[in-house]
Order: C-alpha cells, then structure tokens, then sequence
C-alpha cells in the first residue's frame, strides 16, 4: 500500500465568524499528482496554509509524512511555492542563485555552511526551470514571470519529496508554462514525487494530474481523474458558481 | 595625528572602536534594513538613552552607580528594550506597528526626565547624544571587542538562516528554518551593537550608521554578500574620515560619521545617474 503523505482528518477553519472550510477529509499519498480547484475565495490557499502549519484549524487532525503536524519535523520534506511570491521587496540585494540556494537551509541543517556542491544543486534546479543563464543577476531585476521561475527552483533545489504549489504559472507565458506542466509531469512519472497544485487552469491540469480535488468551502469532489472526467458539466459548474469549461467533452458548448 | 596616536590612548581607545563598530554595525544593519527594521533599531538607541540617563543621574545620587561604566546601562536597558517589543511584536501582533514608537517615546520620555531632574552632567550627556573621541575607555574598547565578537560569530554561524529569514519570512517557517531562538537572538545582537556604536556615533545616530552605508551599498550591490561587503566598506570609510576630522575641528564623531556617510551615499546616487545618463547617450548615438 502507498503510504499516506498528507492526509487531513475532518478539518474546519474560519477567519473569525466567516467558515472558510468545512469538514475537510483529504489525504495525498506516495507519488500522486493531485489538482487542487475551485473558484475565486473557496478556500483553497487556506487549505494550503493549513497543510504547511501556517494556519491552526478550529477542528481536525493534519498529518504530514504519518506524523501529526506538531511533531513532524522533517520540513525539508517539502518545496512551497506560495500563491504571492513576487510580493517580496524588490529592492533585495540578491542573486538568483543566493536566492535558489537558500532552499537548502534546512537541508544543510544548522552550523554547515554552503559549499560548491550546494552551489552546482541550485545550478540543478535552475537548469531545470531554464533560468541557468540568470544565475548571477539579481533578483529584483527579472520580469515577475522569471521570477516565479525563480521560486520554484528554490522550491525544486532540495529535492523534495512533496511539492506544494500555489498557484504558480501566474504571470508566466504560455509557452513557458507548458514546459513547466511537463516538468512537473517528469518529476512526478520519473521522480515519483507527490505533488498538489492550486490551479485555475483546469482544462489544462486535469488533463495532467492523476488526481482532482473540487473545493468550494467543502470538498465537492476529490477523486482520481478519469472520475472527474466523467461528472457531468452542470454538476461542476453548480458548485463552481458559474460555468467551467473543460476540454475534449464539452468542446462547442464553451461558456464564458 | 598618526604621532598623536601613538602617544594618547583614548585615541587608540577611539579609533580601535571606530573601526570595530564600523565593521559590525553595517554588518547587521544590512539585515536590519532588508527586513525593514529601521525603526525598530532607532527605538531601541533611545531606550539605551533612558538607561544611560538615568545611570547618570542615579551616580550623582547613589554610591554605588557612580562607580559603575554608564555604557553597561545602557546595553542593559536596551537588550531589555528588546525583549519587550520582541514580546510585544508576538503577543499584540495587530499593534506591531504602534508598539515601536510607544516605545520609541518611552524611552525618550524618561531620558528627558532623567536629564532634566539632574544638573551637570552636560559635557558627559553630548558625549552620549553624538558621541566623542576623547570619552572612549579602555574598558568601553573591551565592551566593543566582546560584543563585536559575539555578533560576528552568530552571523558566520547562522547566515543561511538569517538570510531567508529577511527574504522571505514564510518560507523560512514553512521550510522549518524559522526559530525563536534566532529571532530572538537578532533583537538582542541588534540591542547589543546599538550599545557598542553609542559612545562613538552617539545614541542619537546610531542606527544611521546602521542604515545610511547599507542604502549607498544597496544602490550598486547585486548579491547579498556584495552589499555586505559595500556596507561594511561605506561604514568604514565614513568612520575613518569622520573620526579624524572629528579629531581636528574639535567636533563630536556622531556628526561627521553620518555626515560623511550621507555624502558618500550621495555620491554613489550621482554616479548612478550619470552613468544611465551615459548610457542613454551611447544608445541614441548608435541609433543615429
Ligand atoms: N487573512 C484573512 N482574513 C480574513 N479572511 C480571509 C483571509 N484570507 C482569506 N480570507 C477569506 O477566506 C476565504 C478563502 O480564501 P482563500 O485565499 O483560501 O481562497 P482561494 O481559494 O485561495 O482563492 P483564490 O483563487 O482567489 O486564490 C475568502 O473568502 C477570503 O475572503
Ligand atoms: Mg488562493
């Protein structure tokens, strides 16, 4: 049996009087590749910071890895790329590669310094998001896009054997997002690593992920793909609040 | 003046510490700047000021505090300063931004009562407010040397740490990077050379040092290890010249320390533009 990597048990949150998640049951295991959707304001970077322990749910267990959220401690496990990256101070005096580098922190553990091996690991995962060529320029002064290349990098540099990703080809071109959504399809088929992706390219993703999770307050649907694939339009598009389009089937009828 | 050094120590004592606090002070400054921490700084020179007064006027008043160096005071209130809005900042988070200048006006408020309920300790106060060459113990220079060690230490020890902490807070807690201890640890190193810059710069211009060479150095620095070195170099330079000019117009150090530094910041950002000016130039030239 695949082990569970992420597994939430009944979990409600509420950002003071307003309920955010309901009776939340959601596990990821071992080598899957999960979507996660849902319209604007649905919970679903709340959902997100209630995995990685930024958020308390009012109720629930959260277990990482088999282990409850407090005791688990191997966060090097993990490569986060959040929905607002960008929102950093432009002005930081950092190279790409400082910045890349600095995804091995908790790798190296406390005490070592960084040394040349370190240094040839970001090169890796900068090859692998194609922004080698920027390694010594700085951070600030990349396109938005370039950058949010930049942070999955950082997310990619410690090999992580989770990904969570918020969100992340916002702002980059389309072009450079296929070739994104192929290497995360790599590193999932290849590396097997899990991944759960927040994502309103949906079309797109459910196409890709071996999984889909529908969240709007409450999980509307979590399942494997081919399952989603076969509700039926008005369903998606009830609890999404207005009409989804999605590829293949429903080509013709496209709404919006 | 190089004679002059060798034959007066306080101006060993002045220089030796100009030096060390002109390496540590931009040196921590940079993380004190990039994580926008500026004021958090300034609030924490004037509570030294409240320690630093009030050990002035407790020494005319009791025994005991005229024996004991001002400057230990001053670190003591001022690392205590720094517990407080530590406390503060996680406790009361929606207040953050009030709880720094409520203790900012603390700390002035009793520095000012302090002041005025004593009578004659002027001299010794400006020394405190901008700083003095001829003030400097050599127990004041053996302060700087441990606190200079202690600082120097914790940054080699805990740079990548440091560094995604002010790149990117939540990262740092998500990637389990994030520690109280070194939160902590960073207010009480910030107190700590705030304490060791005060009898140089003086309280009142101790975070400029802080500050002032991290901006100049931030202008041309494309790594972070650039700007620490540009940092530490403005720092020095404007210590360096500040000093000795302090020295020969008879001026407090404070004064000319920044002073100096604003001028060379000043001059890095003239720089700047006119050398995008030159480049503007050349590519209209190549068009034509
Ligand atoms: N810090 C906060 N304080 C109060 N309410 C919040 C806060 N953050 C989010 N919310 C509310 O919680 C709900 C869920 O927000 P969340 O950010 O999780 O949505 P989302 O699914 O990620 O949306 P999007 O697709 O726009 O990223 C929204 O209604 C939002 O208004
Ligand atoms: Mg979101």
């Amino acid at each position: 049996m695949k082990k569970a990597i992420i597994e939430l048990t009944d979990v409600n949150f509420r950002y003071e009087q307003r309920i955010v998640l309901e009776h939340i049951n959601f596990t990821v295991k071992d080598g899957e590749f999960w979507a996660l959707i849902g319209p604007n304001g649905s919970g679903k970077s709340t959902l997100i910071n209630i995995i990685l322990g930024l958020l308390k749910p009012e109720q629930g267990s959260v277990k990482l890895f088999g282990e409850d959220l407090e005791h688990f401690h191997h966060r090097e496990l993990i490569g986060y790329v959040s929905q607002k990256s960008n929102s950093f101070n432009s002005g930081f005096p950092a190279t790409v590669l400082e910045v890349v580098r600095s995804g091995l922190t908790r790798k190296k553990g406390l005490f070592k310094r960084f040394t040349k091996k370190d240094r040839e690991q970001a090169m890796k995962a900068l090859e692998i998001v194609q922004m080698d060529d920027f390694a010594e320029q700085n951070i600030g002064e990349l396109s938005g896009g370039q950058q949010q290349r930049v942070f999955i990098a950082r997310a990619l540099a410690g090999e992580p054997k989770l990904l969570v990703m918020d969100e992340p080809t916002v702002g980059i071109d389309q072009q450079n997002v296929a070739s994104f959504y192929s290497m995360l399809n790599r590193l999932n088929g290849e590396h097997g690593i899990a991944i759960l992706l927040v994502t309103h390219e949906i079309d797109l993703v459910t196409e890709l992920a071996t999984h889909v999770a529908c969240l709007n307050r409450s999980m509307h649907f979590h399942g494997v793909q081919s399952d989603y694939q076969k509700i039926d339009h008005q369903s998606i598009s009830k609890w999404y609040g207005h009409p989804v389009r999605r590829l293949h089937q429903d080509e013709g009828e496209v709404a919006e | 003046m190089i004679d002059a050094l060798f034959t007066y120590e306080f101006l060993q004592n002045a220089f030796l510490s100009g030096i060390i606090i002109g390496f540590i002070a931009p040196l921590l400054g940079l993380f004190i700047v990039v994580r926008r921490l500026a004021l958090i700084a300034d609030a924490l020179s004037h509570v030294a000021l409240a320690g630093i007064a009030g050990s002035l006027y407790l020494s005319q008043q009791v025994l005991f505090f005229s024996a004991l160096n001002p400057v230990y005071f001053g670190i003591g209130t001022a690392v205590g300063g720094s517990l407080l809005i530590e406390r503060l900042r996680t406790v009361y988070k929606h207040y953050e931004e009030l709880a720094i200048p409520v203790i900012l006006s603390a700390g002035i408020g009793i520095g000012a009562i302090f002041i005025s309920l004593s009578q004659g300790f002027s001299a010794d106060l400006m020394g405190y407010l901008f700083g003095s060459v001829s003030a400097v113990s050599r127990q004041d220079l053996f302060v700087v040397m441990v606190i200079a060690l202690i600082v120097v230490a914790f940054i080699y020890f805990f740079y990548k740490e440091l560094f995604i902490l002010s790149f990117d807070a939540e990262y740092s807690k998500v990637s389990g990077v994030y520690s109280r201890f070194i939160q902590l640890s960073f207010m009480v190193i910030t107190a700590l050379v705030i304490g060791a810059s005060m009898r140089i710069v003086g309280i009142l211009l101790v975070s400029s040092l802080m500050t002032v060479p991290v901006a100049a150095a931030m202008q041309i620095a494309k790594s972070f290890k650039g700007a620490m070195l540009y940092s530490i170099l403005i720092g020095e330079m404007a210590v360096v010249i500040g000093l000795v000019s302090a020295f020969y117009l008879d001026i407090a150090p404070g004064g000319t320390i920044v002073v100096t530094s604003i001028v060379l910041l000043l001059m890095i950002l003239g720089w700047k533009k006119v050398r995008s000016a030159r480049q503007v130039l050349l590519k209209e030239e190549e068009v034509v």
